[in-house]
């Protein structure tokens, strides 16, 4: 195989065509910014699975006069329900937190709001705040054996709170890999129709190249190459493209709850983790669909 | 060094056979006209020798290959070993007289000092010295054909297929074409030519195979165009 006779074919080829190939180089680069999108969602929504599942905690509020009368759980209820859930195989840790316990971290959750001055410690119940072993089967475990005991008030799994959260960015990523899908089927038969003109504008040389007795990898090569490179540049587009939409709208859009550590914030490193993959599903995309355009519509 | 045997074309289109039941041998180094009207199957001859069609019936040997029943990946191996040359040239216009007979060698694979060697050499053979960075356009008819036989030629094959060569040139410039023909058949290669003009056919006197409606109606081993008709 001569390399440069291939490469020289190819770039007379992507010349040739520029218009086309300007148009299929933005398609795909669309198609796959779309899917980088959705790799990113579906990272930060791995992230903050890992962000959260260190602090989500399950919380068993207790009642009012239990709360009131028992300043460090050394009362029966208290510690028979503390007892329960330390010997639970499910449960990490269970921590107590007393009325004036709950009543700092509330101002200091809520420092600077009205709210937190109005409050006063007797008004919060204090807690058991436990932390799951098992963060699949713990929350439930935890509600059954504690819900209508006695001295209990409430069960609030936090895990149900974040869950709207993941709902959410499982939703973008839905949304961008729909898209990406259709935008993908644009790029595919772009792909295919350039092959199929390029190929048409280029039948004397392949004619002549079939009738010296050329084998096929050196008439479809150069096609095949041509398309692949347009789905690399593509990629290579997306993947700046991606960077750019982090630095100027994801940033900005996410600055708030990044910084209240609700959500990790898209890094650098993400997006250039996100770019190799979608190299490859360009070039690979590209590869498949010219050698099937070949195949089916060509007679080379 | 072409053997057809009992050879049948039928297109799909069509339901008179464009080639029946046709045997031909022509040996190593024989100059032979294919002749014959139009639609009396010298074209599909020709295609099926270059396995651009297979025959619905019947075998064909080019050299030591069986070219109707050759796997697709070995056609390219049938068809380095058979120049071509046709009417229209099929010349590349955007490729200078010496990369048009260099493609012809890049495409399947020789190296750039087999090319630089051989070229000039087979541009001086058909009398093109020192026209290799002419473009197609800047050439005559007569030198453009020169060139397409060059290209045909460069990689020594062992058949040289000509479809109507002379089909576009005045009477003085087909004689230099012939002539050349006559040049690359001294050197052993087999020239099988396809071709209406009757001139050129009576005044070689080589072998004549004439084609009628798909059958072989006469094969003269020095033959004139028009016998008795």
């Amino acid at each position: 195989m001569r390399v440069d006779f291939v490469v020289r074919e190819v770039l007379t080829g992507l010349r040739r065509n520029v218009t086309m190939t300007i148009a299929m180089i933005l398609t795909t680069a669309i198609s796959l910014g779309l899917v980088g999108t959705g790799l990113l969602a579906v990272r930060t929504i791995d992230r903050t699975e890992e962000l959260y599942s260190s602090r989500v905690e399950v919380r068993v509020t207790l009642t009012q006069d239990v709360s009131s009368a028992d300043a460090d759980c050394s009362q029966p209820i208290c510690a028979g329900l503390k007892q329960t859930l330390e010997n639970s195989p499910l449960v990490a840790s269970v921590t107590f937190e007393n009325q004036q316990q709950a009543y700092e971290n509330y101002k200091r959750l809520f420092a600077g709001q009205a709210l937190a001055d109005l409050l006063r410690p007797q008004s919060l119940p204090a807690a058991l705040r436990v932390k799951l072993a098992d963060q699949d089967a713990g929350g439930d475990a935890v509600k059954q054996a504690m819900q209508g005991q006695v001295g209990v008030r409430t069960v609030i799994d936090q895990r149900e709170i974040v869950a709207k959260l993941f709902d959410f960015l499982g939703g973008v990523r839905n949304v961008t890999f729909a898209l990406a899908l259709v935008q993908a089927i644009a790029a595919l038969l772009l792909i295919s129709n350039t092959v199929q003109v390029s190929a048409y504008t280029r039948r004397h040389e392949v004619g002549v190249m079939r009738l010296v007795g050329a084998t096929r990898w050196y008439t479809q090569l150069p096609f095949l190459i041509e398309a692949v490179v347009t789905g690399v540049i593509g990629a290579i587009l997306a993947s700046i493209g991606l960077l750019v939409g982090k630095f100027l709208f994801i940033d900005s859009l996410l600055s708030g709850i990044v910084a209240d550590n609700v959500v990790p914030a898209v890094q650098v490193s993400d997006v250039l983790w996100v770019s190799p993959i979608l190299v490859m599903i360009g070039a690979g995309v590209a590869a498949v669909t010219g050698y099937v355009t070949l195949r089916a519509y060509v007679r080379l | 060094m072409i053997r057809l045997e009992r050879v049948t074309k039928i297109y799909k289109t069509s339901t008179r056979p464009a080639l029946d039941r046709v045997s031909v041998n022509i040996e190593k180094g024989e100059f032979v006209f294919l002749i014959g009207p139009s639609g009396s199957g010298k074209s599909t001859f020709l295609r099926l020798l270059l396995r651009e069609d297979v025959p619905t019936k019947g075998n064909i040997y080019v050299a030591d290959l069986n070219v109707a029943k050759l796997p697709r990946r070995r056609v390219p191996k049938l068809r380095q070993r058979i120049g071509c040359v046709f009417q229209d040239f099929r010349l590349l216009p955007n490729k200078s007289v010496g990369e048009n007979v260099a493609f012809a060698l890049e495409v399947i694979g020789k190296p750039m000092s087999t090319i630089r060697k051989v070229v000039p050499e087979v541009l001086d053979l058909v009398g093109l010295a020192g026209k290799a960075d002419r473009m197609p356009n800047e050439l005559s008819g007569g030198e453009q054909q020169r060139v397409a036989i060059a290209r045909a030629f460069v990689n020594r094959p062992l058949v040289l297929l000509a479809d109507e060569p002379t089909g576009n040139l005045d009477p003085d410039t087909s004689q230099d074409i012939m002539l050349l023909l006559e040049r690359i058949n001294r050197t052993g290669t087999t020239v099988l030519m396809a071709t209406h003009d009757h001139s050129i056919v009576d005044s070689m006197r080589r072998r004549v195979v004439e084609l009628d409606t798909g059958q072989v109606v006469r094969d003269e081993a020095r033959g004139v165009y028009g016998v008795g008709r």
